[in-house]
């Protein structure tokens, strides 16, 4: 019975998308004020439906209801409750479930916290959302039902898939979503936008905290993803250029290039039209992510079991967003006034320079990710692109991008100083450089780019602690009042700083690792030991053990650094009874911010067993430098200027009139 | 400068740096993506050795046989023909013989042997990599029902 109800709710939040989809609109272009209000609380009303579908799911979850499919498939009574409650987004129909809960849920917060928002823009903002909206319940009614029942219903589950049975599944999904369709808001505003014909730079400043809101949770996602298949997986890769992987990074690398534009756009009303098209675009990279990913013209462990329609359907929403947003935008983009000019050399030359880069790198993942879909279809090869192609590309492209960086919070607005700008930078190239080299020589050499890239990574770091350090007046002023005057500094050049620095954490991680990393090969009988990374990993033996759903045979090492025992991994091997799959469980130990990795291969002989040992050196700093840009991101958001309901109007009055006039 | 030698600047630059992606991006095509193979294609396809290619199939039934540890070979089969494969490393969990796997590697020049230096049996024991699964039935092996279901 609970279950049916969760089933109608869902109906009813497609009745309500329904309203909220059509009647707002009227009411904007009447000028009828019901009509816009009706906006707010059908999108609180569509939440709260959504909201109470999945948690009837989250229900039948947890007490094991195997008479609904969904469960049945994909869950096991023996399962621990945690994996019980994360199974529900760990297969094809609940993930779709919490993708749209994610999606009313940015509707609700849009109705509750935009109450100053114009009441046009706001009604036509909250139109848009349903749409989408109603695309997904339909998608979500019509092909993939997670309320479908099962007569007569099994008496035991068939289990989730292993890899998914951890804790990143409970975290990396839902952050990952709150990113992606938290762009949603963005590509909303951007078609509202240009719906009314009009955008100013009050539009921007509505905008740029959904999208850091969405960058800061997509960051997170994505890091909490690699960290995850890292673990889980066994290969002890962190990044595998896997189309999967691309499908999130895309709408980042957008969603970055979406936030620098809409800075331009808030503070100099230059950039309007390329801001909306950004966010049309980043938008529609999260659509075609969940395309690529849903759809099973990818095969990898997010696609779940697939069926064509599912496939067709969602392309079909996919041409009709990204086509209907494209064409709107070709009608209506002339509409828009051009906004003011530059000099090359200047904040905002930086600020183009960054989304030229980042909108040009987005491309060639595209391509690389695209091109083998398209080459299999139009001819029949099949190809694969992988990490070569991304890193000539890519990785060339951004490395520009990574030098100039610094410069962009220290040039001035409208006309800058390059050769200023360059002389401040100045000690951050020394020190970068000295530091590349001092890691160069203590590591006994090595490629001779690692030195260039770790100094590259530093001169990241100490570049943008130089722009807080100029504006508060180190050096120049007496410590006291430097002291107050960078505690006086707005929160979003905290952000800034701290994102910037991120980047430098991580480039100085993967560079670490690409460069210094050994990798160990052997077979190992007890009592052997073998050396990594400056450590002796001795083999003590396997033991066999079982959790509640999966026995295991796990090898023990003890690891000694010059003779003393300072820490043991436990490595294991596990198989699954429902599934009868086996997994890898790595044995990781953390040596300050590097690793010691080993991952168990299979038994050869007597006692002996194949053993793979990574020497991970700063590897830590890959994730250590996205939580910079987290909180980079919610220090910003944090900012006063940017807070979602905090009035700025009265402040610049000028900002309303220019848009108004047209 | 003036406002229109401002936009220019910013315009050219632009298409400048497009450019060189463009070109980028063309040669890293022509270099660094693996075409996809099955046993049977070999025989008509002339690949030359030290070419980076992917190789898929089954894992031919009995043929896995382990070297001085580390090493494996194994027999990579679509029924028309076979490639033996050698392989250095730990083999991934799902690798079974009777399975589909794809490796990637390259020939050495005078020997038949593929030296593969990834295997991937994919995350999950319900199916097989599409690839693999596509060129078999075009070439109408049977593949037994559950394995293949995409």
């Amino acid at each position: 019975m609970i279950i049916e109800l969760g089933h109608y709710a869902l109906v009813l939040a497609l009745a309500t998308a329904f309203v909220q989809a059509a009647l707002p609109i009227l009411g904007a272009r009447l000028n009828d004020r019901a009509l816009m209000e009706l906006a707010s609380s059908a999108a609180v009303a569509c939440f709260l439906l959504v909201a109470f579908s999945f948690a009837v799911l989250t229900f039948a979850y947890v007490t094991s209801d195997f008479s609904v499919r969904n469960v049945w498939e994909n869950s096991h009574s023996l399962k621990p409750l945690i994996y019980k409650i994360s199974g529900v987004w760990g297969n094809h129909e609940g993930s779709m479930l919490l993708w749209l809960l994610i999606l009313v849920f940015f509707s609700a917060l849009v109705a509750t916290f935009g109450r100053n928002l114009p009441e046009t823009l706001k009604a036509n903002v909250l139109a848009v959302q349903a749409w989408i909206a109603v695309a997904f319940t339909l998608f979500i009614l019509l092909t993939s039902n997670p309320f479908a029942r099962l007569i007569p219903a099994p008496g035991e589950g068939k289990d989730l898939n292993p890899i998914l049975q951890d804790v990143g599944l409970a975290i990396h999904p839902p952050l990952l979503y709150l990113g992606y369709v938290g762009f949603s808001v963005c590509f909303s505003f951007a078609i509202a936008a240009l719906i009314e014909g009009r955008i100013d730079a009050a539009w921007a400043r509505w905008v740029r905290p959904w999208t850091l809101a969405a960058w800061t949770f997509l960051t997170a996602g994505i890091s909490m993803g690699s960290y995850w298949a890292y673990y889980e997986l066994g290969w002890g890769g962190w990044w595998f250029w896997d189309p999967v992987e691309n499908a999130s990074f895309m709408p980042w690398l957008a969603g970055t290039a979406l936030l620098h534009s809409a800075l331009v756009m808030e503070k100099r009303e230059a950039l309007k039209i390329w801001t909306v098209l950004l966010a049309i675009m980043t938008f529609s990279l999260s659509l075609l992510g969940t395309f690529l990913v849903r759809s099973g013209v990818l095969t990898s462990v997010h696609a779940f079991a697939t069926d064509p329609t599912r496939g067709i359907f969602i392309l079909a929403i996919l041409v009709f967003f990204i086509g209907g947003a494209f064409s709107l935008f070709a009608f209506r983009a002339s509409r828009l006034k051009a906004g003011g000019i530059f000099a090359p050399i200047s904040k905002e030359g930086a600020l183009v320079f960054n989304n030229l880069i980042l909108t040009t790198a987005t491309a060639t993942v595209l391509t690389g990710t695209l091109y083998p879909l398209v080459l299999e279809a139009l001819t029949g090869d099949k190809i694969s692109v992988g990490p070569p192609f991304f890193n000539m590309t890519f990785g060339l492209l951004m490395l520009p991008l990574l030098f100039a960086v610094p410069f962009g919070p220290l040039l001035a607005w409208k006309r800058g100083d390059l050769m200023g700008v360059a002389q401040r930078l100045f000690a951050a190239v020394a020190i970068g450089l000295v530091v590349g080299c001092i890691y160069y020589y203590a590591m006994n050499g090595g490629p001779i780019l690692a030195l260039f890239g770790i100094a590259l990574g530093v001169y990241l770091i100490v570049g943008s602690l130089t722009d807080l350090a100029l504006r508060s007046g180190l050096g120049k002023v007496t410590g006291n009042v430097a002291w107050r005057r960078f505690s006086g500094l707005p929160r979003s050049a905290f952000g800034t700083a701290l994102a910037h620095i991120g980047l430098g954490v991580t480039l100085i991680g993967i560079v670490a690792v690409t460069a210094f990393e050994t990798e160990t090969v052997v077979e190992m009988k007890p009592g052997m030991t073998v050396d990594a990374g400056g450590y002796t990993l001795r083999f003590d033996g396997m033991r066999n053990g079982s959790g509640p759903n999966y026995s295991e045979e796990s090898g023990h090492f003890t690891i000694t650094s010059g003779g003393v025992v300072v820490a043991d991994i436990w490595s294991s091997k596990r198989l699954y009874q429902a599934r009868r799959m086996p997994t890898t469980e790595a044995g990781i130990r953390t040596f300050g911010l590097s690793q010691l990795y080993v991952s168990l291969g299979d038994q050869i002989s007597e006692g002996g067993i194949v053993v793979r040992i990574w020497w991970k050196p700063m590897i830590l700093c890959i994730w250590g430098g996205t939580l910079f840009m987290m909180a980079g991101g919610f220090v910003s958001l944090s900012d006063r200027r940017l807070r979602v309901g905090a009035p700025t109007r009265a402040k610049r009055p000028k900002t309303i009139p220019v848009g108004a006039a047209e | 400068m003036t406002r229109k030698q401002k936009r220019l600047a910013i315009i050219g630059g632009g298409v400048g740096f497009l450019t060189l992606a463009v070109l980028l991006v063309m040669f890293a095509f022509s270099q660094a993506i693996a075409y996809f193979y099955v046993p049977s294609d070999l025989a008509k396809a002339d690949v030359p050795p030290g070419t980076r290619i992917r190789l898929g199939g089954l894992v031919e039934a009995g043929s896995v046989k382990r070297g001085d540890g580390k090493t494996v070979t194994f027999t990579v089969t679509d029924t028309l023909g076979q490639v033996p494969v050698t392989y250095t490393g730990i083999l991934p969990d799902l690798f079974r013989e009777g399975q589909g796997v794809v490796t990637e590697g390259t020939f050495v020049a005078g020997n038949s042997v593929f030296v593969a230096d990834s295997v991937l049996a994919k995350h999950d024991e319900t199916y097989m990599p599409k690839d693999v699964a596509d060129r078999l039935k075009a070439q109408g092996v049977e593949l037994s029902g559950k394995e293949t279901v995409r």
